[in-house]
């Protein structure tokens, strides 16, 4: 017996192959992609320039550099469409398995259910890092084809060389992907109580839209700082100069707290559950 | 209490509740090591959640278990590896293809050797005749092949037991045929095989052992010979001659029953286990009784089965 497959990392890469052979997967992904290549293509060719400042964040930018096409694609696929895919992958884990009967199966094998559950995790979190790489990858290149590409000019200011942006890029992607771990966890635990993995997914991108809204009613500020979108957008910290690493930290943090809690719910939930479908 | 250690499956008590209703109630199995056992019952009589709690799917409300010596499902990790199992019909991912499917389930297991599993898989496929639709996305196959690659899955690895849930269901008479001779080759090899079924002439024709559930008990126990022991025993006599055949039946102390088919008179009339019917048929012929025939039968594992878990649709309550 391999030493890799006493930690069990052949189910891991049967997850990862399982799930980026799919189509859907693909489709997502390739639904993602799209978010930047039309955003670039609208600026591209309408003829108003905007005034500084208008419209969301970085857009009056992207036709002078073609490298803000990822952060404002980034700011504008956050509130709803990547939630909705992720909440897809995340909602689909165990319910789509039982509502198939492959569950069973992989319980006979046996996997184990903790090790099932955490090898579904990884796939999820797989999934949403592909998800934001995608986004940053093809806003930056249909970014640099349609645009000028050169020293980007900060919201601080400060100008970064093309090397150290595409630095930033990669952090926001990782900012991205640590924001959805919470939904990613809440997806799985709500995955765990049903075998129709379409309320599964329904439920858990319902969920991040009541979050939203709820961070957004200012009589409930109390609460803010811990609903798990609440930090979504901080990721426009790390393109001040210095890098401000105050919001990556709470973020990663709250982040922390709702898998913990979750997955918590998630283990309790399966690991005592009769897999009758 | 029997000792567990001669059965590749025990249960003492198991219980099973949903909400309200027993589904299953204190039914105590015991599947001796090296038999084929047919675990009989209607639809509904518990046989599916009795083979859940074995495989440690579904949680006992009460009684115990033992799999092939391991605690279930406190000892899953172990006793699982050597168990095979196709439970409630195969499920596959419809997208992969028959051998990515039998890659994906295979690798879920931490036991399963990566080095060996196309090996492994190759020989499962080649068992059940799938070597040519390997390939083959799962959702193109038919209810056939799925219930064959399903067999395939419980044959990855050598095991010491095989529950079969339904095994030959959507096979044609070669593929049932088929699944009959491998279950007979697999038991040769010395591995348990408990198969549940409703297709009573399939138990009669597979099985050494069998248990009856009806409404979540086992209503009968046992090798099939014991069981067929304790069927009635009928004389079947076919004759033209219906008084004089009547007549002579009666002088030897019998109560036949009689119908007409075809213009011929059926005479059958309950006897002893054992009977010889050596000395009636003499009677009979000194009679001059015109015979077309003359049988001393067993009744059916069927009517057996219908005995004891009750007639018609409406068996379970």
């Amino acid at each position: 017996m391999s030493s890799s497959n006493r930690l069990g990392m052949s189910l891991v890469w049967s997850e990862l192959w399982v799930l980026f052979r799919r189509w859907r997967t693909l489709a997502m992904l390739g639904a993602i992609a799209l978010i930047p290549v039309f955003l670039a293509l609208a600026v591209y060719w309408s003829s108003d320039t905007l005034a500084p400042g208008e419209g969301p964040p970085f857009l009056d930018r992207v036709s002078q550099n073609g490298l803000f096409v990822g952060y404002t694609s980034t700011i504008l696929a956050l509130p709803l469409f990547l939630p909705l895919t992720i909440g897809v992958v995340a909602g689909d884990t165990i319910a789509g398995e039982a509502n198939q009967g492959t569950l069973r199966y992989l319980l006979i094998s046996p996997a184990g259910r903790i090790r099932l559950l955490i090898t579904k995790f990884i796939g999820a979190i797989a999934f949403v890092i592909a998800g934001t790489a995608t986004l940053m990858i093809a806003g930056a290149i249909i970014g640099s084809i349609l645009f000028p590409v050169g020293p980007v000019t900060l919201i601080s200011g400060d100008v970064i060389s093309v090397a150290e942006s595409v630095w930033r890029m990669a952090l926001v992607a990782s900012y991205t992907t640590v924001s959805m771990l919470g939904l990613v966890a809440i997806g799985m635990f709500i995955s765990t109580l049903t075998v129709v993995p379409v309320g599964a997914m329904a439920a858990t991108v319902v969920l991040s839209g009541v979050s939203q809204i709820l961070d957004n009613i200012p009589q409930l500020e109390l609460i803010h700082e811990f609903l798990f979108t609440h930090y979504w957008l901080g990721f426009v910290d790390l393109l001040r100069q210095p890098i401000d690493y105050a919001s990556f930290g709470s973020n990663a943090l709250l982040q922390l707290a709702y898998v913990v809690i979750f997955g918590a719910l998630a283990y309790s939930r399966f690991a005592s559950k009769d897999i009758l479908s | 209490m029997t000792s567990a250690e001669n059965y590749a499956v025990w249960t003492s008590e198991l219980t099973k509740q949903f909400g309200g209703q027993t589904a299953v109630n204190k039914i105590n199995l015991a599947v001796p090591k090296g038999s084929v056992f047919g675990f009989l019952g209607p639809n509904g009589s518990g046989k599916t959640t009795t083979i859940r709690m074995l495989l440690g799917l579904a949680d006992a409300t009460d009684g115990e278990i033992e799999l092939l010596g391991n605690k279930m499902p406190k000892q899953a990790e172990q006793a699982l590896p050597r168990v095979g199992a196709l439970v409630e019909g195969p499920a596959f991912y419809p997208y992969l293809s028959g051998k990515v499917n039998l890659r994906r389930l295979d690798s879920a297991s931490k036991n399963a050797d990566p080095k060996t599993r196309e090996q492994r898989i190759d020989r499962a496929l080649a068992k059940v005749g799938l070597t040519n639709a390997a390939n083959k996305k799962v959702h193109k196959y038919s209810l056939g092949m799925k219930q064959r690659l399903g067999i395939a899955n419980a044959l990855l690895q050598e095991r010491d037991l095989l529950v079969l849930d339904e095994p030959t269901n959507g096979l044609d008479p070669q593929g049932t045929r088929e699944v009959r001779n491998l279950i007979r080759s697999l038991s040769s090899d010395g591995t348990t095989i408990l198969v549940s079924s409703h297709l009573l002439s399939e138990i009669e024709q597979l099985c050494s052992h069998v248990a009856v559930m009806s409404a979540g008990k086992i209503v009968a126990q046992g090798s099939l010979a014991e069981l067929q022991a304790q069927n009635q025993t009928y004389l079947k006599v076919v004759t033209p001659d219906a008084e004089k055949t009547l007549k002579a039946l009666t002088d030897a102390g019998m109560k036949p029953k009689q119908e007409t088919k075809h213009g011929l008179e059926i005479f059958t009339s309950e006897v002893e286990h054992g009977f010889d019917g050596d000395e009636v048929l003499r009677k009979l012929l000194k009679a001059k009784i015109k015979i077309k025939s003359f049988a001393v039968e067993q009744a059916s594992l069927e009517d057996r089965f219908v005995d004891l878990t009750g007639e018609g649709f409406d068996v379970v309550q």
